[in-house]
């Protein structure tokens, strides 16, 4: 690069100003490294904070269904809370996934016109704009109230199928899931939806050139071809929805114990954290961090996955 | 026939009159012309003349376009396609389409010579159907010992005698091609090309081409489109002329043909 | 033409009932009240929110405290002034890191090794930004209020928030300075500047509407967060007294009102969520207008 004629006087710089240019330099290195070990830091923290925990209960925190923070006769294991987690995100994946999928293709495809589309599309990214305590609270007072006479159906008519063996209290699984549902749609939506719109438009002209329907089109050629893109959303979905507190310790009942049904009130481990870190002392403080580093473990790799997932669709056409 | 001799053998297409908008803006004005049975037909013309929108509209392809409206009537053996008791998918299943740049699906090679006859719910033996129709694509020596791998896999040339074989697999009527030599290296264009003669014993084919020794090369008869100026600014394709290829390139009856035939175009 | 004359080439084209047909209206249908059922919810949290919250809703909510249980009236005036106090704090710290970062990653990494350094990072901030919020605030509980560093208080939650900020805030950052067009850095080095002032005087500054929008964004996220702040502020029934004291927020509040059996709490749960959501609308409808706006500059 030739030097300015216009500024000479800029033309040199001073060992000043080379030093504050290097620190400057320097300091953006070091704060971005510092935020991209952060993660890693936060992990130390946390597995440091669980050790004594580890020590004391080792494997059988995962499997012992015992709560019992009683000083002295203190015995913790989580088995039933890490059902509930995995139980109610499933739950919610298989409500979302074709709910948001649907959505995807009814705003990917000219059903109708581009601006009442746009219009939905934002709608949907409003959903994941709503704190998630403000789900709590409507799950509360209108969605339990509202699936209750189902609820009551359900235990009266299949009460004999385990899921559905207990008399419905108000909180517990099934709220529970239905309000996760709704916090995964937006962020699935929006990924499927990008990733059909990403297809190059010669895939839809070849299928339709050889006389193929509309319909055909999306199953056989589209959706294929978008499918990493719909699975990594699934998984980012799947991930939200594991860590997601608030829904679930406002709605699920906080029962430390196993039970079948999804009428009956349950537990997660984001819940469960939520509902006795305030007042834990001692060993059940280290139980707790223990629980954390197990969801935390659970999330970490669906993310992970989730990225390379989205990233592989991103790579193959571009 | 709106210029020069009657082509040879029966008709396959008739266009009468039409125009083509899309939205308000009108992109083609008045089109009439003859297409041959068993013939190439090419169409030549300056970019923007409207000579893929029309080519597009022999099979209905525009449909996929919300804001694309059609005047006029397009008859395929005499039945006007654009009437409203026309099934538009059953017509892109007799009038095939290759297009400018290699598209096959992202699934296997196999799979994509066997897409259109799962579409039409063929009942036939799929193994002989595959090797028939990459035989007839001039690809099968090429890909038979690999049926199994993706046709991302392949050449450009090689997708794009791919596309041909798959759009010839449910033997349709009408084969028509978008630039289909566009994207592809020279050696690989000469081979569609010598593809192009031997499938029009069996098939009409329409192709669209930027390449004026193309037209020479593979045409029968030639159509010559052009563009002229809007007072609104705009661009409005038109036919020029339509004769033989030998009349269209040794002895244009219009000026602008001569003048874009002899490269003496802006 | 009448249909006696067609040829049997034709014959096939014409329209008949078909299975394919019914199947294509049926699909349409299905997808078209997905959408539906997707967006109801909105429109049930909303219309809630709304009807409920804002019949409780007056000035007097941001100048009073939470009334005792069992007694009614009162606002949620400390529970405001602490969300201010947590939010204002989680941005101090989460914007300077964000910014320099996002600097580094996209003025900074050149070489194959910074970028090497840039890759990761990136890869980092953004499982970062999937960790759950509960983690943010497990991490910073661990790392202040079990060690007795702070103990319960603001400056715990304003870390636990800026956790959670930080990967909003680089990533917006370091999209907004991709968009500076490069002729204004070659202009700036031409002239003989160095890099932190072509940095600091030029580029940031060229950015700055992008930038804000994400710290809005972020902000407008941190507003909302529940799980983060339950157990690293606390909640209190007065004013707050410092930044390292347990302190109310809005979002605890609604958590705590919503649970317990007084009518009073209960509303002024639905008036601070009216009052988050509105917040937070508005924010994300508006960061979202100059994102569009953004690429016809």
């Amino acid at each position: 690069m030739t030097p300015s004629t216009a500024l000479p006087e800029r033309r040199s710089r001073s060992p000043q100003e080379r030093l504050i240019d290097r620190l400057f330099v320097r300091t953006t290195l070091v704060l971005a490294v510092l935020t991209g070990v952060l993660l890693a830091f936060i992990i130390l923290v946390i597995a440091w904070r669980s050790l004594p925990a580890v020590q004391a209960f080792g494997l059988n925190f995962i499997t012992g269904s015992a709560w019992n923070p009683v000083p002295g006769r203190e015995e913790f294991g989580v088995f039933p809370m890490l059902y509930g987690t995995l139980v109610s995100s499933i739950i919610a994946l298989l409500i979302a996934v074709p709910l948001g999928l649907g959505t995807a293709i009814f705003l990917s495809e000219d059903f109708i016109p581009s601006q009442p589309r746009l219009v939905i599309s934002f709608l949907v990214e409003l959903l994941a704009a709503i704190p998630s305590v403000v789900y709590g609270l409507w799950g509360i007072f209108v969605l339990i109230p509202l699936i209750q006479p189902v609820a009551r159906w359900l235990h009266a008519n299949l009460g004999w199928i385990p899921l559905f063996g207990t008399e419905p209290v108000g909180p517990g699984m099934l709220p529970a899931s239905l309000v996760l549902a709704i916090m995964i749609l937006p962020i699935m939506t929006a990924i499927a939806k990008d990733s059909l719109a990403a297809l190059p438009p010669e895939l839809r002209q070849a299928s339709m050139g050889l006389g193929a329907t509309r319909w055909w089109t999306i199953f056989r050629v589209l959706i294929p071809a978008a499918i990493s893109g719909i699975v990594g959303g699934t998984m980012l979905g799947l991930g939200r929805a594991l860590g997601e507190t608030m829904a679930a310790t406002m709605l699920i009942g906080n029962a430390n114990q196993f039970q079948w049904s999804l009428l009956a009130p349950a537990n997660t481990i984001a819940s469960l954290l939520a509902n006795q870190f305030p007042e834990a002392r001692g060993i059940q403080v280290s139980a707790l961090m223990y629980a954390a580093v197990l969801l935390m473990l659970m999330t970490l790799i669906v993310n992970i996955l989730a990225e390379v997932i989205v990233n592989r669709l991103k790579a193959k056409y571009e | 026939m709106v210029n020069g001799a009657s082509p040879q053998g029966q008709p396959v297409f008739r266009v009468e009159n039409v125009n083509i908008y899309y939205g308000n803006f009108k992109a083609v004005r008045d089109v009439s012309m003859t297409i041959p049975k068993n013939q190439v037909t090419a169409f030549i013309g300056p970019s923007g003349c409207g000579k893929s929108t029309i080519l597009r509209c022999l099979n209905r392809l525009n449909d996929l376009i919300a804001s694309f409206r059609l005047e006029g009537k397009i008859t395929y053996h005499d039945k006007n396609i654009y009437d409203p008791d026309i099934d538009p998918v059953e017509v892109r299943r007799k009038i095939g389409m290759v297009f400018q740049k290699p598209n096959p699906f992202p699934k296997s090679i196999y799979d994509n010579v066997v897409y259109g006859a799962r579409v039409i719910n063929y009942k036939g033996d799929l193994d002989e159907l595959v090797e028939r129709s990459l035989r007839r694509a001039a690809l099968w020596d090429e890909v038979k010992d690999k049926l199994k791998q993706s046709g991302f896999s392949l050449s450009g040339g090689q997708q794009q005698r791919l596309c041909i074989a798959r759009t010839i697999a449910v033997e349709p009527e009408v084969v028509l091609m978008d630039e289909p030599c566009s994207a592809l290296d020279p050696i690989s264009t000469l081979k569609v090309e010598e593809l192009m003669h031997e499938l029009k014993a069996n098939y009409t084919i329409v192709i669209v081409t930027h390449n004026m020794q193309q037209a020479t090369r593979v045409a029968d008869m030639t159509a010559f489109f052009n563009a002229e100026a809007t007072p609104k600014g705009g661009k409005v394709g038109h036919l020029v002329e339509f004769d033989l290829t030998k009349n269209i390139f040794g002895s244009p009856k219009q000026q602008a043909t001569m003048d874009y035939v002899s490269g003496r175009f802006g | 033409m009448t249909t006696a004359t067609l040829n049997p080439q034709v014959a096939g084209l014409i329209k008949r009932p078909q299975l394919r047909n019914w199947v294509g209206w049926v699909m349409t249908g299905l997808v078209g009240l997905c959408a539906l059922l997707t967006i109801i919810p909105l429109f049930a949290v909303l219309g809630f929110v709304l009807v409920r919250g804002i019949s409780r809703f007056s000035l007097t909510l941001f100048t009073q405290l939470p009334p005792p249980p069992g007694l009614s009236g009162g606002g949620f005036g400390n529970a405001f002034i602490g969300t201010i106090i947590v939010v204002l704090l989680g941005t101090l710290i989460s914007v300077p890191f964000g910014v320099l970062t996002a600097v580094y990653l996209s003025e900074f990494s050149s070489t194959k090794a910074q970028k090497e350094v840039a890759r990761w990072v990136r890869f980092g901030i953004n499982v970062l930004a999937g960790v759950p919020s509960i983690i943010a605030g497990v991490f910073a509980y661990g790392l202040f209020v079990t060690t007795g560093i702070f103990g319960y208080s603001a400056a715990a939650a304003g870390v636990a928030l800026a956790v959670l900020m930080l990967p909003t805030i680089v990533r917006t950052t370091d999209e907004a300075l991709k968009i500076v067009p490069q002729e204004v850095r070659w202009a700036s080095v031409g002239l003989g500047a160095s890099n932190y002032y072509t940095t600091l005087r030029v580029v940031l500054p060229a950015a700055l509407p992008s930038i804000l929008t994400g710290v809005i964004l972020a902000m407008a996220r941190a507003v909302g967060d529940t799980a983060a702040l339950i157990f690293t502020a606390l909640f209190s029934s007065f004013w707050p007294r410092g930044l390292l004291e347990p302190i109310a927020t809005l979002s605890v509040l609604v958590y705590n009102f919503a649970t317990v059996p007084f009518k009073p709490q209960q509303e002024l749960a639905w008036a601070a969520s009216f009052f988050l959501v509105m917040l937070i609308l508005v924010a994300s409808v508006a960061s979202r207008l100059v994102i569009r706006r953004q690429p016809m500059r």
